[in-house]
């Protein structure tokens, strides 16, 4: 073959290649109302048992339905159940299923689906672990109706199934729910208001829902995850876009037309555009913490752990994380405030002007002996970013000596997991954030825990605050619970397990042409409407 | 011809594998741990350490890199460990995006860049010829993001011409499919155009200086075609070189370029999977890059005899 013959093959490829894409029609679908939104992160997991992870959270609430359901006012309001009543004993509870409820593969939901759902998530989280504990049983009394047993009464039995968020009880079918609890489910089938189109998913880019056709939804109108799921348009579109100032030009330019969660520095360019709405839809907002490693000095010390209560000024990470005080507030509470069990009680050192002369008395009453203080930090997080270097810079101030030492994300999950000293890789300091919804009470706040090896990461032992929390479990009437939650949280910042440094709001951006967005702690997609 | 190509393709197996193992080495001693990852922020140690052991992460190195070659034996990449999905449709799904990305700014490229190349070295030493190598120093200097940002600040939300972000196939239509890929190919290739721009102005130059340059001016032959059929041509190799060696440039850049217009390519493939520490991911694609910059590179060899018959394998 001649070169001018191959220079010439070429060619001709070419112009059959591009004579075929011209000549073929555009697939995309007529008259269809598309939601395009961007979410606060890629899904990856679509186990939302196996993770904790929000996205897989709110992907969750796309595609399954749960038997019950926490409303804006924080009632437990029935979601797929019909009618449930307790005996009088308080051990037995009979929960019937509506009617009309159906698999996205078509099959009814049955009582079977549901015991085997419950059971499943109740291995894995903390809430569910405790109803577990007094479950004397689950049974099938037929299709529609299903019975819990208790061995003893658990006053936070309903609570538990409408827990809002990670993990949420999300009902399955048997045969999926009977995977194993650390083995992720492949398939994605729920009976929920949208239906996952797996052939369309794109790991790391787009995410599709169509609405679901068969779902039955409440007649009450929506609150939070609770009420009337009633879709209001035929296909959702999740477009991972992770750049934020690319997700800010697509929003502005309408080629999206919701931004889940914005970073604050781009709230002024988005609130100049008149198509475009900056809210606050997330009444609970989330709350920044500063993690301590227990098994090594000096926060081994309660002490020292002490001192920074009286040097952390919450409003200057209100400021570093959210931007502005209109984006969050100071929190002084375990449990996230605008919550029934909120309050102060105990969070005195943490309130008015610091006080460095009082943390550098109980540093030296500690018997700090310039030990390092490393604190793992993850750039690419900026709510996790910005808390480190407030925190490396307080303790400066402080005297202390303190390294910052600067990583990403994935690093900090693994390091953290570490009980190894300073000088093999560990560590004394660490920061996050969860959502509002985590953190309500002392059976969802695992943070609080002081049950050392099985306590969240820095393993803090505290046996009373463990008394306590059980205590808090055993109240009966929301009278005791307050007393008994105050209880908890006056031992907490005396203890100190964790502290809190800030409830912030990362607020939601969508074009005007939508209405009918839900105002809730977790992204919820039904009731959207598009114009 | 024949026996230079396979031996040079048996000699891709051999990189592949160097390649295969160092990445393996490397992930293996790196810091980070996928079961963190997987198990989310409110995790205990317990859950992370049961995935530890449904992903058989806990196993000895040898263990571990004997099982993925073994898989690879047979054409298995793995599986995504968040996923669940196999790596190869993973890699499938993403490389349409990639290749029209990488296939479009080679041809903006080239497109724009020789010419450029060949006007500032048959105008050496005028204003033109400044004005090229200073738009060339521009190009190098300008880092892609910035560009790409600029591009979109001013087409897509400006003026409203092109999309700022996504990716449409080339199956649901060409028109939605470049438009696309316009600003996207603009922002990676404006590097590659300053590149072949000075290499092409550099060799023009030289060959410019030929004696048989001189003989076909002094024969009266016009000026096009002396540039053209005479000095780009014996100019063409170091060009095609220089175009070898940058695939590796568009490689990186496509990372950049794909996180910026939201394209969903290999390059963000890449990086999801190293910040969320999807080995399996990682692995298979670092071998596919390894795979596709060395094959490129035999493609460069073996265009050198189409420009030059002289060459033979």
């Amino acid at each position: 073959m001649t070169r001018r013959a191959v220079f010439r093959s070429i060619a001709v490829i070419g112009a059959l290649l591009l004579g075929t894409a011209l000549g073929a029609p555009a697939a995309l679908a007529q008259g269809q109302k598309v939601l395009k939104f961007i979410p606060q992160a890629d899904l990856r997991i679509l186990d939302p048992i196996t993770t904790t992870a929000y996205i897989t959270r709110n992907h969750g609430y796309m595609i399954y339905d749960t038997l019950f359901a926490i409303d804006a006012k924080f009632q437990v309001q029935p979601q797929m159940v019909d009618k449930y009543e307790m005996s009088k004993d308080q051990l037995t509870y009979t929960f019937t299923l509506r009617d009309g409820l159906k698999f996205h593969d078509g099959q009814p939901v049955r009582s079977n689906d549901c015991i085997a759902s419950i059971e499943r998530w109740a291995k894995r989280d903390a809430l569910g672990q405790k109803l577990a504990e007094v479950t004397q049983g689950w049974k099938a009394v037929d299709d529609k109706t299903f019975t819990l047993t208790l061995k003893r009464p658990f006053p936070l039995a309903l609570e538990a199934l409408a827990k809002p968020s990670s993990n949420v009880p999300f009902i399955m079918p048997e045969r999926i729910a009977k995977t194993d609890a650390s083995t992720n489910i492949t398939e994605a089938i729920g009976s929920g208001p949208f239906k996952f189109v797996k052939e369309e998913w794109v790991p790391g880019s787009k995410v599709v829902y169509v609405k679901n056709t068969d779902y039955v939804p409440r007649k009450e109108p929506p609150s939070w995850a609770a009420g009337g799921k009633v879709v209001k348009v035929d296909r959702v579109e999740w477009i991972y876009i992770p750049d934020s100032a690319t997700a800010a030009a697509a929003l502005n330019a309408g080629e999206v037309d919701w931004w889940e969660q914005m970073p604050p520095d781009l709230i002024p360019l988005l609130a100049k555009n008149k198509s475009v709405k900056v809210e606050n839809i997330d009444p609970l907002g989330s709350m920044g913490l500063l993690r301590f490693n227990f098994l090594y000095p000096p926060f081994n010390n309660v002490k020292m752990r002490q001192a920074l209560l009286y040097v952390i000024d919450q409003s200057d990470y209100v400021l570093g994380i959210a931007g502005s005080m209109k984006n969050g507030r100071t929190c002084y509470s375990y449990f996230t405030c605008g919550t029934p069990l909120s309050s102060e009680v105990g969070a005195a050192p943490m309130k008015g002007k610091r006080d460095f002369e009082k943390a550098k008395e109980l540093i030296k009453e500690s018997g700090y002996k310039g030990e390092k203080i490393v604190i793992i930090d993850a750039t690419d997080q900026p709510i996790v970013h910005s808390q480190s270097l407030l925190t490396g810079e307080t303790l400066r101030k402080l005297g202390l000596n303190v390294e910052v030492q600067a990583g990403d994300w994935g690093t900090l999950i693994t390091r953290r997991s570490s009980k190894e000293p300073i000088d093999k890789g560990g560590w004394s300091i660490f920061h996050t954030w969860l959502v509002g919804p985590d953190l309500t009470n002392p059976a969802v706040n695992f943070a609080i825990r002081g049950s050392g090896d099985k306590a969240w990461f820095g393993w803090p032992t505290d046996a009373k605050l463990e008394e306590l929390r059980d205590a808090w479990f055993a109240a009966t009437d929301p009278a005791s619970s307050k007393k008994a939650a105050d209880a908890v949280q006056a031992r907490a910042f005396e203890f100190v397990p964790y502290i809190p440094t800030a409830q912030f709001i990362l607020p939601t951006a969508y074009r005007t042409n939508l209405s009918g967005v839900i105002i809730a702690p977790m992204t919820l997609m039904w009731n959207v409407e598009k114009h | 011809m024949i026996a230079y190509v396979i031996r040079r393709l048996l000699s891709t197996v051999v990189v592949m594998a160097v390649v295969a193992f160092v990445v393996f080495s490397l992930l293996y001693l790196t810091p980070g741990d996928p079961a963190a990852v997987i198990a989310g922020d409110i995790a205990t140690d317990e859950d992370i350490h049961r995935i530890h052991e449904r992903l058989g992460l806990d196993d000895p190195f040898v263990v571990q890199f004997g099982r993925w070659v073994a898989a690879l034996a047979h054409g298995d990449l793995g599986t995504s460990i968040f996923t669940n999905l196999p790596v190869t449709q993973l890699i499938g799904q993403r490389i349409e995006p990639t290749v029209s990305l990488t296939l479009c700014t080679l041809v903006v490229s080239i497109a724009v860049a020789l010419p450029l190349g060949v006007l500032a070295s048959a105008k050496a030493g005028t204003w033109l010829d400044r004005a090229v190598m200073a738009f060339s120093v521009l190009g190098f200097s300008v880092p892609v993001f910035v560009l790409a940002y600029i591009l979109i600040l001013t087409f897509s939300v400006q003026l409203d011409w092109l999309p700022v972000q996504g990716y449409r196939n080339f199956r649901d239509g060409a028109w939605e499919w470049l438009r696309h890929l316009i600003l996207p190919s603009i922002a990676l290739g404006t590097v590659y155009v300053a590149l072949i721009t000075r290499i092409t102005r550099a060799s023009m130059l030289e060959v410019l200086a030929q004696d048989y340059v001189r003989t076909a001016q002094a024969k009266g032959l016009a000026p096009g075609e002396v540039l053209i059929s005479h000095a780009l041509k014996n100019a063409a190799i170091p060009v095609m070189t220089i175009i070898g060696i940058g695939v590796a440039l568009l490689i990186s850049g496509a990372i950049v370029t794909e996180t910026v217009f939201a394209l969903p390519g290999i390059g963000r493939l890449t990086v999801d999977a190293i910040l969320r520490r999807d080995y399996p991911i990682i692995q298979g694609v670092t071998l596919i890059f390894s795979a596709v910059y060395v094959l490129v590179n035999l493609a460069v060899d073996l265009s050198y005899a189409l420009f030059d018959p002289r060459i033979r394998y």
